[in-house]
């Protein structure tokens, strides 16, 4: 199957520094792709390119096998794009707003008025259709953003930081959207809130210093931190000494440490399951005296800043510093 | 050529969503009218035409046009809709027609909005229509290329100060060396050809050319080519430095 998006090496440069380098990969059919990087990182930039805004310096991107450089207007016609901030004109209404991108996407007829009230709906803009954007709170703002990148239907979906300055209700209805058209496009969004990526990326590309330096599933991502999977039992202090040399011994433990009240036993890699079924089973046999036990997952805040943070490549001046999570 | 017409419908829509379209029009027809009648001698002169008018017409277009053209370009790099613009699929150029185009049709409205001074030189005598159609054409081409101009100085920066600065002193430039203050200082020392040249350059020299009631394949072509030229200018500065 053809990949939808494809990045090819694509590298930006601004005044001599990369802020954008050999960044390569695919989007298919039914995936969402999370884009996750420190402030800086290039997640705009490279969005940029594959929309066919900014020119790369080295590398191409298609779009449904169009070539964004070749073919610009055949890639752009098969893309829906929220860009970040969500710009658009401030004197006109949301509705003005729809029918300005629809005439210029050439939706026609009965098809045209239906798209557009498709996409009011979709963003839930239908409150304020008639008011002017500049006046609308940010929120709105936004999921205008949302419903004009919505309006044609597009197989691809290129949306920059979708959620930023929704309120909760909101965020979870854009990613019920969002994960509901999943399967019938490819999408590729961009996002600083950790647990989004958990709730609706199938994939995740973790980027810094304009390299990708993560492409595998959240799940697989999350294994990544040492303490995934880790055993934390709550013990009795007065058998907690006796207790370690015994959890030393279970099958599938790595490591035993002490901390405050508890004591994790860390997994070897891929016995996670294990670990726990013998921990309990020893607790019960002998019945330790433990008064709590659960086992710990891994935290992709953590993982996000192991791997943003080291392996640190020359940063160049312009970068912001990286946010912590 | 429909995503032109669209950006020229959104274009017009967004000058009477905001007072910038009637301030304008206000501003040029009170001036206009206004200098005709007090600094042009209208009555005085005892003729029935528009000379009057069309005269001052280029001086007030010289700050007029520049105010319309700045935000052309200027305001979508400011507010980040030029992203949004150029990530839809059309060419650049279709983009920039349609802004330039809408442009100019609000000036033609403001110039047919003076209709009612050919009314009145009717009724006070028998015009030279020719005449006035001949300049109401050149008027229109000057606001035209000025405003070609303004779109391509507009597409320079993100200022829309700055862009007026520059379109104002561009449209300058070429329009007062037509001017006899510097036809008159090249006449002194330099050859004919060269002064010719030099007023050859100007907007002044072909409007008034045009005034005189001959529509001149030249003057026409004038025009023509610095309206296009301007344009080509705006769709490749526009390219260049979209994103910066
Ligand atoms: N037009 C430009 N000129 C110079 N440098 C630029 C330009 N645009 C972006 N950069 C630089 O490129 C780098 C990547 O920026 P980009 O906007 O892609 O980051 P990002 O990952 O989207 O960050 P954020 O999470 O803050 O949105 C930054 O160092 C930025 O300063
Ligand atoms: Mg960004």
């Amino acid at each position: 199957m053809v990949p939808m998006i494809e990045a090819q090496a694509l590298t930006k440069s601004f005044g001599g520094t990369d802020a954008v380098r050999d960044v390569s990969f695919s989007v298919h059919k039914g995936e969402v792709l999370g884009f996750l990087g420190p402030n800086g990182a290039g997640k705009s930039t490279t969005m940029k390119m594959i929309t066919g805004f900014l020119a790369p310096t080295r590398g191409t991107a298609r779009v449904c096998g169009y070539d964004i450089l070749t073919q610009t207007r055949a890639a752009q016609r098969r893309l829906g794009y929220l860009p970040e901030g969500a710009p658009a004109y401030g004197d006109m209404t949301p509705f003005g707003l729809l029918s300005f991108v629809a005439d210029v996407r050439g939706l026609g007829g009965a098809n045209r008025k239906k798209r557009i009230e498709a996409a009011l709906d979709a963003a839930q803009v239908r409150a304020v259709v008639h008011q002017p954007i500049d006046t609308l709170s940010k929120g709105f703002k936004r999921r205008v953003g949302l419903a004009q990148a919505l309006l044609h239907d597009p197989d691809v979906l290129i949306l920059d930081e979708p959620t930023d300055g929704l309120d909760p209700n909101q965020k979870h209805d854009v990613r019920t959207l969002i994960r509901e058209m999943a399967a019938e496009k490819a999408i590729l969004i961009s996002t600083h809130i950790l647990e989004e990526v958990e709730a609706l990326c199938s994939r995740t590309l973790v980027i810094a210093r304009g390299s990708i330096v993560a492409d595998s599933t959240p799940a697989d991502l999350l294994r990544r931190d040492p303490l995934h999977g880790a055993v934390v039992l709550a013990v009795v202090p007065a058998a907690r000494a006796a207790l370690l040399p015994k959890l030393h011994l279970i099958p599938g433990a790595l490591t035993v440490a002490e901390e405050g009240a508890e004591v994790i036993v860390r997994p070897v890699p891929g016995r996670e399951a294990d670990l726990l079924a013998n921990v309990t089973q020893a607790m019960r046999a002998e019945n330790w005296p433990v008064t709590e036990v659960y086992q710990q997952r891994g935290r992709l805040d953590v993982v996000f800043r192991t791997l943003t943070t080291t392996a640190r490549a020359p940063v160049p001046t312009t970068n912001a510093p990286p946010r912590a999570a | 050529m429909a995503p032109a017409f669209a950006v020229f419908k959104r274009e017009i829509a967004s000058y009477f969503a905001t007072p910038l379209a009637y301030v304008f029009l206000v501003i040029f027809l009170v001036l206009a009218t206004s200098l005709t009648f007090y600094m042009g001698s209208f009555f005085e002169r005892g003729q029935a035409d528009l000379q009057a008018f069309f005269n001052f017409l280029p001086w007030l277009y010289l700050f007029l046009v520049p105010a319309l053209s700045m935000r052309l370009w200027a305001d979508e790099r400011k507010s980040g809709t030029i992203e949004l613009l150029l990530t839809l699929p059309l060419a650049v150029g279709h983009a920039v027609v349609g802004k330039f185009l809408a442009s100019w049709a609000f000036c033609a409205v403001g110039l047919l909005l003076a209709f009612p001074l050919v009314i009145a030189v009717s009724v006070l005598g028998t015009p030279d229509y020719g005449v006035i159609i001949a300049s109401a054409l050149g008027a229109l081409l000057l606001s035209g290329a000025f405003l070609a101009i303004g779109s391509a100085m507009s597409a320079l920066t993100r200022n829309q100060v700055i862009a007026f600065v520059l379109t104002a002193t561009v449209c300058f430039l070429i329009t007062a060396s037509g001017t006899s203050l510097v036809t008159g200082a090249f006449a002194n020392w330099a050859p004919t050809a060269v002064v010719e040249f030099v007023s050859g350059f100007s907007a002044l020299t072909h409007f008034a050319n045009l005034q005189r009631g001959i529509i001149d394949a030249r003057d026409v072509l004038y025009f023509g080519s610095l309206i296009i030229g301007f344009l080509l200018i705006t769709a490749l500065i526009v390219d260049l430095k979209k994103a910066e």
